[in-house]
């Protein structure tokens, strides 16, 4: 069966979930924060992490963002197969919802049409925009606003198949030693392992929008997810690259099958507003 | 240390200034970011004068959201400074005292902060809100096109940040961390 989804719903959610996304952080990313401040070791950090507590609450209740870096969106739709749009082309309309919530949600827009002539183009689009066909009639929606402090500090290393878990270690906590305080700490680092050039950024994208509270199905993804937020809470980086003890909140690491000739990693890391928000219709 | 200091900020005023400090800050500060130092520098290469009263100035690397109505400002933290290394030296050189953003400077522009006497603060990324709490006037006051990355003059009051390369070239980045570090 057909189902038909009005490209309208599309807009006014997408419009919806981009305000939402820059004035509260979702449930997980909250606890962890909350949990930051209890668990951190130094008398500094613990005043920043204090004072970032402060910040979501004037956020909240003054609806002022959490961060003025609202960020470029990035989206992923993912589209039951048995669902038509009605309406508008779907590429217009996710950019439409990104403008109005841009505007309409006094958001920072922070993007220019072209990466060297640099022109702002006033709303905010276009979106980075991600789609997947799957299964069913339904519309699955993340929207992820990605602020550049710490998409700047992030990297792709195209790794030998010799240099193994390793080199993959070492690929982590070099990336988050080299963001260090240009990132915001504490971060979020989401890492993907394997695929293609482009297939391991977008894994590590995709970590990043996986709630901080769950971790890795697969055993020993999680006990390398358990182990490098460990050591990366070694390096005594700390709230604000100050010093302390928390560093990151949590590491996801997504996989995918690769070459028989390569071993690509992607670190995309986030700062302590890493904004997820979801929406199935 | 809590310090409390108002700007102008003079060399007397950074003699009193060391890294690890945390600073209020009240009075002016110049608002600018990429594009806004951009124009200076084209500015100055054709020998006009800089926009902003440079001498004791204090620049904060910032590109702020939109005000609601009835608020001065939208969300106000700071930006990653080393995105404005290539220029600071110039300004340094010209009198600029303080700088405020978040994150690593490069060798180039601590020469120059030792050189003249300036320090550099960070204010805590990611706290827009909480910081534009402290912001009491803000007026665009050139490039307007440039949109967030406008030139803007703010009137601040008690503005928290914290010193992290003092006039002797001290660290704290560098130093924080090594009591923490176990690896």
């Amino acid at each position: 069966m057909i189902r038909t989804v009005q490209t309208n719903v599309i807009i006014s959610n997408i419009r919806e979930m981009c305000i939402e996304a820059n004035h509260y952080l979702s449930k997980d990313m909250d606890t962890a924060m909350k949990q930051a401040l209890i668990t951190e070791e130094s008398e500094l950090g613990k005043k920043i992490l204090g004072q970032l507590q402060d910040n979501l609450g004037i956020a909240d209740e003054e609806k002022i963002p959490i961060c003025q870096d609202t960020g470029m969106a990035v989206i992923f739709l993912e589209v039951g197969q048995d669902v038509h749009f009605e309406g508008m082309n779907i590429e217009d309309a996710v950019n439409e919802g990104v403008r109005q919530g841009y505007m309409d949600g006094y958001l920072r827009k922070s993007v220019v049409r072209d990466p060297l002539e640099r022109e702002n183009t006033k709303d905010n689009t276009p979106a980075v925009i991600h789609y997947a066909i799957v299964p069913g009639d339904k519309v699955k929606i993340t929207v992820a606003p990605k602020g550049f402090g710490s998409e700047n500090m992030s990297r792709v290393f195209m790794l030998k198949p010799a240099e193994g878990i390793e080199g993959v270690k070492n690929a982590i906590l070099t990336a988050v030693e080299d963001a260090g305080p240009n990132a915001c700490p504490p971060m979020v680092v989401g890492v993907g392992i394997g695929g293609t050039f482009e297939k391991c950024a977008l894994l590590a994208k995709q970590a990043l929008t996986r709630s901080v509270d769950a971790w890795s199905d697969i055993p020993y993804v999680r006990e390398l997810e358990e182990e490098m937020l460990d050591k990366i809470n070694r390096l005594g980086i700390g709230p604000g690259g100050l010093g302390g003890t928390t560093t990151a909140l949590k590491v996801n690491i997504n996989t995918y099958p690769t070459h028989i000739a390569g071993l690509p990693v992607a670190v995309n890391i986030c700062c302590h507003v890493n904004r997820h928000v979801v929406r199935e219709i | 240390m809590d310090k409390y200091i108002t700007t102008p900020i003079t060399e007397e005023v950074t003699a009193d200034l060391h890294a690890g400090d945390y600073v209020y800050i009240t009075g002016t500060l110049y608002v600018a970011r990429d594009a806004a130092h951009k124009r200076m520098m084209e500015v100055l290469d054709r020998g006009e004068e800089l926009p902003i009263d440079i001498k004791d100035a204090v620049i904060y690397y910032m590109g702020p959201s939109p005000a609601r109505e009835g608020r001065p400002i939208g969300s106000a933290g700071p930006t990653t400074a080393s995105r404005m290394d290539k220029y600071a030296p110039r300004l340094l050189d010209m009198g600029e005292k303080a700088m405020i953003g978040k994150g690593r400077r490069s060798p180039e522009v601590i020469a120059a902060m030792k050189r003249n006497k300036a320090v550099y603060f960070a204010a805590i990324g990611g706290a827009g809100a909480l910081l534009s709490k402290c912001i009491t006037k803000s007026e665009v006051i050139c490039y307007e096109d440039l949109g967030a990355e406008a030139i803007r003059k703010l009137e601040v009051e008690n503005f928290p940040v914290i010193v992290v390369i003092d006039r002797e070239g001290n660290n704290l980045y560098e130093t924080s961390i090594q009591k923490y570090r176990k690896i």
